[in-house]
């Protein structure tokens, strides 16, 4: 053994002076094991020993077939520019390599954040975004505003039993307004359920939302579905279900309707880090990719799910990092920066639509609230780390930061739109508050097109059980 | 009944009568596709949408990844933007791994958003119990999507009813499911020439008779009928009844026909808990109890995996000679 190992050191060396096609192949054994001496992996060592074995092997390979194997390279045009051979199977051509090499799992560095806007809203010098107008900036901030004031009064509201489960979107005011305001009217959006400022944005007015988590009369939804629950075909808004991630796929059937019909829309569709790990956010990007469906993919990584933090619901580096596993142009993009949200989406928007294909976007940023209301989050995480992100990283005040630096914005607008948004939202709670609930009859509606008999029957049974018995029956529902 | 005036037919297999309504509809309105494993230049799993791809192309008849929940999301999705999606499941078992999305989605979402989204897509495939196709292969979905609000079930078991329950699914606003049997599929008829569409609620008559009433559906329908010959060589005059329609059943037909007869026995291939069978029972008792002069009898299959020895399989579904028996002792 010893001696085998002397002569192939001998061999090797000898045919590192060459700087044919051998030696070259030669020379990248060698630079190999000598780079990466300083790996930190614990399967180095027998990894490093692999290498020497190979290494040697080859080199002894190499001088028996030293003749054949040059004459091939000079016929054959199966070899890259730098003469790595190339293998043929189905999905493609891939060079060959004999060094056995396994990808790691974490990348050295973490993908980068997109940002345009600093911690005090100024931009970032040389960043490029896309400029907006007085009136634009300010209808952003004023519908940031709103979306913030509306969230705590709703929140207050379930406090007070005067509504039964409210979600607030604290913290991701930008990413919802933002994103909104660089699609048209025409983009179809699939939401999860933390992003009513979609909606805002789109006309849905304070009283719809009201009405809607007080299941009114005057709900579209007809009073059928939780608080929080919105949806809207006029503003192309699918109604929200509760269901993590189903809304993945739909997205991408919604997006291969308007690839159908050649529209100039996409479609857009959230999520948060959590939906990620159902098997529906796989099959989405992956149908998606296949497919070249104009979708854009937005995760609001805001670190928790309910009481899980990202640490324990993946180990890859955040979202981005998958789409190109499946073949998806992705971005990491600071959430909390309505700058850059707004320059992303607009962009990922002419991509989708112009060449066809799913964008994913991944906007870092910070569950403010808690899960909801039925979730206390200081159980399982610091207040401190809440109240940080809640003072010195709210989207809000950053946006408005940049938009008063522009001279857009003062103190007085300030607390006139933050008082009339309150008085408005409290008005909306009052008068939802005294609407009357939908009618008996939409019970049954709405389960098929058309009223059948059994439904009819039960319809029937029912009405006649109220009459015998009304003292059991909530008295304010409409006959 | 239809009485045809113009009796002008041609005759086909019912995987072929299945793809001609399929195909008539297409033709009819460019908002129908079809998504699913293998059904673009494959033809599907039992050729019915074979050739479809080359007609219409590749975005109409769609090559979907192996991801069931996530496909009928798709359609779900496509049919809440103005689609009308035909899903199809290579085998109804495989359905199961889109339960979520029927359930939760498909059936659920007209009636949440408020009658605004409606979701008129069709979900059919090979399902039932075949020839040792193994327990995974050999599921009655039905027993499991009865309960779901918002959907409609039928069942078709001749070329002519798998063509017109096709276009009438099609047709339908509703989510609907359609039931193939992977042994039916090869089965002969001729069919009208002329364009005709079922109604998808109403039951069928099989054969009017006077002393008992059998009802069943797919598959089943053919043991019925089988037994029925027997039956009828031995003085008796069942009246079968294909039901079609597994949900809403069709009371009026059936009730109709209690009133006749007072004997009713149910054939079906579900396992004995929680199938159709069971509701039809359920829902005959409560409607229809005056009339009868003997308990309802279903006969079921075992509650057991289909197993893949064939004798042991052909011993789960119900034969020809336990209708005869149970017609006996239930006219005795």
């Amino acid at each position: 053994m010893a001696v085998w190992f002397t002569r192939s050191g001998n061999v090797a060396r000898h045919l590192k002076r060459n700087m044919g096609f051998l030696g070259k192949l030669n020379h990248s054994f060698l630079g190999f094991h000598q780079r990466n001496s300083s790996l930190v992996s614990p399967i180095d060592e027998s990894y490093r020993n692999a290498v020497v074995v190979l290494n040697n092997a080859m080199a002894l390979f190499s001088v028996r077939c030293s003749e054949s194997t040059l004459a091939e390279a000079q016929r054959d045009s199966r070899y890259d520019e730098h003469e790595n051979q190339i293998l043929d199977f189905p999905g493609g051509q891939v060079t060959f390599t004999s060094e056995m090499r396994f990808i790691s799992e974490s990348p050295e560095k973490r993908t980068k954040c997109y940002q345009v806007l600093d911690d005090n809203g100024r931009p970032i010098l040389g960043t490029s975004f896309q400029p907006l107008s007085k009136e634009f900036a300010v209808r952003m901030y004023s519908n940031m505003v709103t979306l913030q004031t509306m969230d705590t009064i709703f929140y207050e509201a379930q406090r007070q039993g005067r509504i039964s489960f409210y979600v607030t979107s604290n913290g991701e005011e930008a990413i919802n307004i933002a994103s909104a305001a660089a699609l048209t009217f025409d983009d179809v959006v699939l939401p999860q359920y933390r992003e009513p400022g979609v909606l805002l944005w789109r006309g849905f007015t304070l009283q719809e939302f009201a009405n809607q988590c007080f299941g009114n009369k005057g709900d579209n939804g007809k009073g059928r579905q939780m608080p929080i629950h919105y949806g809207s075909k006029k503003l192309n808004y699918f109604t929200v279900s509760s269901t993590i991630a189903t809304q993945l796929p739909q997205a991408v059937g919604a997006a291969y309707s308007l690839k159908m019909d050649s529209k100039d829309a996409c479609v857009i569709t959230y999520f948060g880090d959590g939906g990620t790990s159902e098997g529906d956010f796989h099959a989405a990007l992956n149908f998606a990719a296949v497919m070249g469906a104009p979708v854009i993919f937005i995760c609001r990584n805001n670190g928790w799910a309910i009481s899980t933090p990202t640490s324990e619901q993946f180990r890859s580096d955040g979202i981005v990092v998958r789409g190109q596993a499946y073949g998806v142009r992705s971005i990491r993009v600071d959430g909390n920066d309505a700058l850059a949200v707004y320059t992303a989406v607009q962009t990922a928007r002419e991509m989708a639509i112009s060449e066809h294909r799913p964008i994913l976007i991944e906007a870092l940023t910070y569950r403010v609230g808690h899960h909801s209301t039925s979730d206390d989050s200081t159980k399982y995480r610091p207040v401190d780390e809440i109240e940080h992100w809640r003072m010195a990283r709210d989207p809000v005040t950053r946006f408005r930061k940049w938009v008063e630096w522009n001279g857009w914005w003062s103190d007085e607008d300030e607390s006139e739109l933050r008082s009339s948004a309150r008085k408005q939202i409290l008005h909306a709670i009052q008068v939802a508050e005294k609407v009357e609930k939908p009618p008996l009859s939409d019970l049954f509606t709405d389960v098929y097109d058309h009223l059948p008999s059994n439904l009819l029957e039960q319809e029937r049974l029912l009405r006649e059980t109220i009459k015998r018995h009304p003292q059991d029956y909530p008295p304010e529902v409409p006959m | 009944m239809v009485f045809h005036f113009c009796i002008t037919r041609h005759e086909l297999l019912l995987f072929e009568a299945l793809r001609e309504g399929l195909e008539e509809e297409m033709d009819r309105d460019p908002r129908v596709c079809v998504m699913g494993e293998d059904v673009g230049h494959y033809g599907g799993s039992y050729k019915v949408t074979k050739g479809l791809a080359k007609k219409y192309g590749d975005l109409r008849v769609l090559d979907t990844p192996i991801a069931e929940n996530s496909f009928t999301g798709m359609a779900v999705g496509a049919a809440m933007t103005g689609l009308r999606p035909i899903v199809e499941g290579m085998n109804m078992g495989f359905l199961l791994l889109a339960f979520n999305q029927i359930s939760n989605n498909c059936g659920m979402l007209h009636y949440t958003s408020g009658g605004q989204f409606k979701i008129p897509i069709v979900i059919r495939g090979p399902g039932g119990v075949g020839r040792q196709l193994g327990a995974e292969h050999s599921q009655r979905l039905e027993s499991y999507f009865q309960s779901i609000p918002g959907i409609q079930m039928v069942a078709c078991s001749t070329p002519y009813n798998a063509k017109g329950l096709m276009k009438a699914a099609i047709r339908s606003e509703n989510p609907v499911i359609l039931f193939e049997h992977v042994l039916l599929y090869n089965l002969k008829e001729r069919i009208p020439d002329e364009e005709y569409v079922l109604s998808l609620e109403e039951a069928e008559m099989v054969r009017p008779g006077e002393h008992v009433t059998i009802l069943t559906y797919s598959r089943m329908r053919y043991h019925v009928m089988q037994a029925a010959k027997t039956l009828v060589n031995k003085g008796y005059d069942p009246e079968v009844i294909d039901i079609r329609s597994l949900k809403p059943f069709d009371l009026y037909t059936i009730g109709n026909s209690v009133k006749k007869t007072h004997r009713v026995l149910i054939v079906e291939e579900c396992m004995r808990t929680g199938g159709i069978g069971a509701s039809l029972t359920a829902a005959i008792n409560e409607n229809f109890h005056d009339y009868l002069d003997a308990p309802v009898v279903c006969l079921s299959s075992q509650d057991v995996p289909t197993p893949y020895a064939g004798t042991l399989e052909e011993w789960t579904v119900v034969q020809p000679a336990q209708i005869v028996t149970a017609v006996e002792q239930l006219c005795r």
